[in-house]
């Protein structure tokens, strides 16, 4: 069996990660699925990953990138898996730009 | 006599020794989290697979206690099988198992599937596994099984040692 891609690091029942996962389904990509702890100590895992406890966090091995906060995720996977994708790196430099804007919003997520 | 019952449990169709392992994909946890693996695509060496009853029970805490005092994860892939959820089994490598996975099969399928389920008075609607210890080669072929026929029954930490130690050998 090939490994997924993408991996999802999520918490059971947070609707960041709801979005996330509706934004992977809706553009049908493969994605394996991590969960944490609710417990922000917990999520060393995260942290070492992402550099944050925030999730959703995603891994994409495809192009290289580590991403946190639900609408930079869900933007960077349409700008680059989407039907408007032209370039995609273009989407990866755009989040990168605001990649800690709402990490805190949803830090207790 | 010991003024104490060990009920005998009924004969059981288990996997066996010569079998492969049936594969089945179900939450495997590790220290920091979990994830839907196949057993398949977990076994690529020699494997100890461990079913056990729920966490919190005796028999789970003495059984990952052995582990560790005989250091078999330092040989062999340990994991670990029980109706645990998730968490539970979180919090039960939090405190013992150091490198073992356990899988979290709730509904007792795959406990089923491997002729393990066993039925405890009291606690009406939950399929418990019996005690249950299976070596298998990296084809997931089962080179040592033992199950428990009594309850309740430990496996023989010497045995295990002697089948891992020939295995790896």
């Amino acid at each position: 069996m090939s490994e997924p891609q993408i991996t999802l690091y999520r918490l059971q029942a947070c609707p960041y990660c709801e979005r996330v996962v509706r934004t992977l389904n809706e553009l049908d990509l493969e994605y394996r699925s991590r969960y944490v702890e609710p417990m922000h100590s917990e999520r060393n895992v995260v942290k070492r990953v992402s550099g944050a406890r925030s999730v959703p966090a995603i891994v994409d091995r495809e192009t290289g990138v580590t991403m946190s906060e639900s609408a930079n995720i869900v933007e960077y996977l349409k700008g680059t898996y989407g039907d408007a994708a032209t370039d995609g790196g273009r989407a990866v430099d755009d989040a990168a730009t605001d990649g800690g804007r709402a990490v805190d919003a949803e830090g207790g997520a | 006599m010991p003024d104490f019952d060990v009920v005998s449990l009924p004969e059981t169709d288990h996997v066996a020794e010569g079998d492969t392992a049936p594969d089945f994909t179900r939450p495997l946890v590790n220290g920091e989290y979990w994830e839907d693996r196949a057993l398949a695509d977990v076994v690529d060496g020699p494997t100890l697979l461990l079913f056990h009853p729920m966490d919190g029970a005796f028999q789970g805490t003495y059984l990952y206690n052995t582990v560790d005092d005989h250091g078999w994860s330092d040989d062999v892939d340990v994991l670990g099988v029980s109706i645990s959820t998730p968490y539970a089994h979180k919090r039960l490598l939090a405190d013992r198992g150091d490198g073992v996975r356990i899988f979290s099969d709730p509904c007792a399928d795959v406990i089923e599937e491997y002729g393990l389920a066993q039925d405890i008075d009291g606690m009406t609607g939950i399929t418990e596994s019996r005690p249950a210890v299976f070596l298998l080669g990296a084809d997931r072929t089962v080179e040592h099984a033992w199950v428990a026929s009594e309850h309740p029954e430990f496996p023989d930490a010497e045995t295990i040692d002697d089948a891992v130690a020939d295995l790896v050998d």
